[in-house]
């Protein structure tokens, strides 16, 4: 047979290694950077993948597969593993059936994140083994490996990949898919799976008991490799953190870890005095370096890299070689900043810029609508995780009471809010909240590359299914004032903001309008429109919308009124999507479609 | 042997067709026999963010990403991207400039300038310098959203690859009439 090679990402590896291992059910939320591979792997024959509405749900309905006997693979970003924490923790307890791997994509330097957590830790926290690729086919290899050792112990097992990981690409060699052993049934076990204290306390030694056999079996895994090179340096590291070490000094002696959970410490105490030199290379948490130290071993590790950000082969030499940082002495300093921004067009955007002329305190959430925080619109004031915003909102009234009530409104995705926010909204009716909620319905998960939800009316196979009906939701969990807005309506968008936030009961609004990338609704826009430079007052009312497609020009002049101005806005046509918003803002009635209206 | 690595970085801004341009690339390194491995971010790239995409091709490849004032080729496909990515460069670089300015949001707004005499930095830094009118060659071979395929044709120029690999690779892409015009961008890149 000939050998077939493919550039993969980690991500495609991770959903070819995971079609090669038999998977029968595969599920997820996306995530920056995890998102690619249900996307890729529900392009594969013979399997299920779906989206869950967030990642508790979805490592739920993956324990529910592998109880049944099948391999199930469940995918999250970093910060997705906190929401699945709760069922994590005890499907430790409980063990499976058929074999269950968790990818945990981790986000070093925050590419796309709120944190940096090193979710290595939970790993330990929870007690399951976890592998970690460095490369594309190690991420397919240790995909299928994962599986094997989730079956051998009766564990879950956690792959990690790290942005860098899941987001590069290198050759990978294929393989044909193999059928796993058939254990899918329908089979009785409370005492394993019915998690009371009785049990649970019968399974807890059976998890340390397994965790002792793991540590001994990372002695022997192949895929915890030796690499003798000179003894004058020594270098323990896993992950993205190996290849650049390799880069920089291939010469060196490694230990390539790719199980970092439980470790190898007879390999470990093997490897330590052959070397003169010991450094522990690893991105973000002196995970493994604490590890080596408990032992008694001297190791160089988080006193020459850094423990915050990415690493890159230019810190790894600097830290290995004891360089002092490079200079930099380039000719250009503080250069403009190019931020992502949201698109010419972007439904948001109308939303946004109501909200920043009336003031008002947003408690923000997690989407591409984060983006409002951005001058000049500059229009949120709260982000931190996925829901969190009602909650906010919450607070806050609770709090201050009387002197908030009008001045906060809480903001969420369509996505979001049924990832999190159906709780939220839920204790604001319960406990009698003056909250005003904004449902930005653009039905998709827009920031991760418009993935379906339950909102959609579409899963993640682009079947027809029951779509969400936000306002009878909302209804249905007690709000009273619930309202369908049009956000490219700015003034009677404006007059229903102003009179819910008044409202000293709980209100939502949900402002309806597709993506404007979505590639299932398109809104029927006219054509781009053009600013008269006779008209345009040089007021700069247009630019604080934040729209790509306006720009300033600089020039002295006088406008067509007579008013003095040190320069004009102007449109850049092949940006331009004829949204209007700039129209209905502009005071001067400078700007115009091209039929002049 | 010894393990020569060459270095290419490419940058630009969300949405100029830098992944395209670079999925073409690694395609062609691996048929010509070399080991390749890329690395670039997205998430939010497609917000019109700016956009770094490492690639780099030898016998073998450890890391995805290129050190600091390692790269051998840089291909820019916006001119203030380009002296943002500066430290980047190797001491002697090839260095392909798009002519294409787009401005970023404190520019748009009036509140900063666009920065002056980039070329002349560059070229002052370069082995081998090449400025390419991306969007006109791009709107000669019939389509704008063909900068990419020409700014490919340009560094195909100066790398020693067969050139059949590469047009082969393009025609096999795209759909027949969008592969003829895209063979013609990479034709007028390759002579520019």
């Amino acid at each position: 047979m000939t050998d077939r090679r493919a550039i993969l990402s980690g991500n495609e590896a991770i959903a070819r290694g995971a079609y090669e291992s038999g998977v029968r059910v595969a599920t997820a939320y996306p995530g920056t950077p995890s998102t690619e591979i249900l996307e890729s792997l529900c392009g594969y024959e013979g399997l299920h993948a779906e989206w869950a509405p967030n990642e508790k749900v979805a490592l739920e309905t993956g324990m529910g597969a592998a109880f049944g006997g099948v391999r199930t693979l469940v995918v999250m970003k970093h910060v997705g593993v906190n929401v699945a924490a709760d069922p994590l923790f005890t499907l430790s307890y409980t063990g499976l059936r058929g074999g269950l791997v968790l990818v945990t994509a981790d986000d070093p330097e925050m590419h796309s994140s709120q944190n940096e957590q090193d979710n290595r830790h939970y790993a330990k926290f929870a007690k399951v083994p976890m592998l970690e690729p460095s490369d594309s086919q190690e991420a397919k290899d240790l995909t299928k490996i994962s599986f094997e050792i989730s079956e051998k112990f009766d564990t879950p097992v956690m792959l990690r990949t790290t942005t860098r990981v899941s987001h590069s690409k290198s050759i990978v060699h294929l393989a044909e898919p193999s059928e796993p052993p058939m254990r899918s049934k329908l089979v009785k076990d409370p005492m394993k799976f019915v998690m009371l204290p009785a049990n649970a306390r019968k399974r807890h030694p059976v998890v340390e008991k397994r965790m002792e056999e793991v540590a001994s079996f990372a002695e022997t895994f192949p895929e915890n490799r030796l690499e003798w090179g000179e003894r004058k340096i020594g270098i323990i590291t896993s992950g993205i953190s190996y290849e650049y070490a390799k880069e920089v000094m291939p010469e060196a002696s490694y230990l390539k870890l790719g199980m970092v959970y439980p470790l190898p410490k007879g390999m470990i105490r093997s490897f330590a005095p052959q070397v003169e030199k010991l450094f522990v290379v690893e991105e973000l948490d002196p995970f493994i370096e604490e590890q080596v130290r408990a032992m008694g071993i001297e190791v160089s590790g988080k006193d020459v890299f850094p423990l915050c950000g990415e690493l890159n082969p230019t810190l790894v030499e600097r830290g290995l070689k004891g360089l002092p940082p490079l200079p930099r002495g380039e000719v250009f300093q503080n250069l403009p900043a190019r931020p992502p921004i949201m698109c010419p067009g972007c439904p948001h955007r109308g939303i946004f810029s109501i909200l920043s002329k009336m003031k008002l305190f947003v408690t923000g959430d997690i989407g591409c609508y984060t983006l409002g925080f951005l001058p000049p619109l500059s229009a949120i004031d709260t982000c931190v995780c996925m829901g969190a915003s009602i909650g906010h909102a919450m607070g806050l009234d609770k709090a201050l009471g009387e002197e908030a009530l009008g001045k906060v409104v809480a903001i969420i995705g369509d996505s979001t809010f049924l990832h999190s926010g159906i709780p939220s909204l839920l204790n604001v009716v319960y406990n009698k909240g003056m909250v005003t909620l904004i449902i930005l319905d653009n039905r998709t998960t827009a920031m991760t590359g418009r993935q379906d939800h339950p909102g959609t009316g579409f899963t993640l196979k682009g079947e027809e299914t029951f779509q969400v009906d936000l306002p009878k939701l909302a209804r249905a969990l007690g709000v009273k004032h619930v309202k369908v807005v049009n956000p490219y309506q700015l003034a009677a968008t404006e007059r229903v903001i102003q009179r819910e936030i008044q409202r000293r009961e709980p209100s939502v609004i949900i402002s309806r309008a597709p993506c404007i990338l979505s590639r299932r609704e398109k809104i029927g826009f006219g054509e781009p429109l053009f600013i008269s430079p006779e008209a345009c007052a040089g007021c700069r009312v247009c630019l604080g919308l934040g729209c790509p497609a306006i720009e300033w020009v600089k020039e002295d002049g006088v406008s067509m009124q007579g008013k003095k101005r040190k320069g004009r806005a102007s449109i850049e046509t092949f940006l331009c999507n004829g949204c209007t918003l700039c129209a209905q803002v502009c005071k001067f009635r400078a700007i115009k479609t091209p039929d002049g209206k | 042997m010894e393990n020569r690595v060459t270095n290419i970085l490419l940058v630009g801004v969300g949405g100029q067709g830098i992944i395209l341009a670079s999925e073409i690339m690694t395609d062609v390194f691996m048929e010509a026999g070399f080991d390749v491995k890329k690395s670039e971010v997205h998430g939010m790239a497609q917000r019109g963010g700016s956009v770094s995409t490492h690639v780099r091709f030898g016998s073998k490849v450890f890391s995805p990403l290129i050190k600091e004032g390692e790269a051998d080729i840089f291909l820019a496909f916006e001119e203030l991207e380009a002296i943002r990515y500066i430290s980047y460069l190797s001491p002697q670089p090839a260095i392909l400039l798009n002519e294409q300015r787009l401005n970023p949001p404190s520019v748009s707004l009036g509140k900063e300038d666009y920065p002056e005499k980039i070329s002349e930095v560059l070229l002052r830094r370069a082995r081998v310098f090449k400025k390419v009118p991306g969007r006109e060659l791009a709107l000669r071979a019939g389509d704008a959203r063909a900068v990419n395929i020409v700014l490919l044709g340009t560094l195909s120029s100066i790398l020693p690859i067969p050139e059949k690999l590469w047009t082969e690779n393009i025609l096999h892409r795209f759909p027949p009439k969008a592969g003829r015009i895209n063979l013609e961008a990479f034709r007028l890149g390759r002579s520019a």
